[in-house]
């Protein structure tokens, strides 16, 4: 039996990273990733819980978890599609991927 | 120490590092992506640890199969040869992951041991039958949703990356 606090600290620990990643570095598409990698981190998080409560109110098998899974990976796949097609039109426009590049909208 | 729980300790270990490589790294935007393959394939296995089938293949086919590939494209058409920017904020945003960092690490140590052993599964759990069943049933809104969703990103996507529009 896999202990699940540790799944559950394994999910926070690969969260953190990601968290890290999207502050710290100034590569628009190292940050996209980042975002992908915090987005796995809950996806660890929903399968683990799923894996704990495997049984709905009703007595039934629940799969509330696991298809939550799946709906995040529908979003993680539109988010990349159009999050790397405006980092194209931002590469078009300034020559550049920095973020420091784009700071129009910054206070 | 039985071997699933051996296999899910190297696996998350791998997962880390691989994760660590990839936001660390800051010479080679392709061997970050690189890194980033490696961290899902080893949340696969510790899926398929987990008795989550379905959501281990599909984790597979389109996050190391797609969403990887797509980045790696992006890379390579955009020829970055390194990103080796200039920091700006960079003390006080290494401050703030350090911070986090310890943060985390002390709650991942103070709920050392704070949930039940999982139960025994029921006959099939996780696999394509029962997830699939579940999925076009109960869910079957939420999966005309995603539908509309991707139509919408994919719109998006082609109108962010033609150059202008007619």
């Amino acid at each position: 039996m896999i202990p699940l606090d540790h799944v559950i600290g394994l999910s926070a620990i690969l969260f953190a990273i990601g968290v890290v990643g999207v502050v710290t570095r100034r590569n628009m598409i190292v940050i996209l990733m980042s975002i992908e990698l915090m987005l796995n981190a809950v996806n660890l998080a929903f399968v683990g819980f799923n894996r704990l409560w495997p049984v709905g109110p009703d007595g039934a098998a629940s799969y509330d978890g696991q298809i939550f899974v799946l709906i995040v990976i529908t979003v993680a796949a539109a988010e990349v599609a159009v999050g790397l097609g405006i980092v194209i039109s931002m590469f078009r426009n300034r020559d550049s991927v920095n973020i420091e590049d784009v700071s129009l909208l910054k206070w | 120490m039985t071997v699933p729980v051996f296999l899910f300790y190297l696996f998350a270990t791998l997962a880390v590092v691989s994760a660590l490589a990839m936001v660390l790294n800051t010479r080679n935007t392709v061997a970050a992506a690189m890194s980033l393959v490696v961290t899902m394939v080893a949340l696969a296995v510790i899926y398929l640890l987990l008795e989550a089938y379905l959501v281990s293949a599909i984790q597979i086919m389109v996050y190391a199969g797609a969403i990887v590939v797509l980045f790696l494209f992006v890379v390579m058409l955009l020829n970055l040869r390194s990103d080796d920017f200039a920091p700006g904020r960079a003390r006080l945003s290494r401050l703030a992951g350090a911070l986090l960092g310890v943060f985390t690490v002390g709650e991942v140590v103070r709920h050392w041991g704070a949930l039940p052993a999982p139960p025994p599964l029921p006959e099939g759990f996780g696999g394509y039958r029962a997830v699939g069943i579940a999925l076009y049933t109960d869910y079957v809104l939420l999966v005309e949703m995603a539908s509309l969703l991707l139509t919408a990103a994919i719109v998006g996507a082609l109108i962010l990356a033609k150059r202008k529009i007619d």
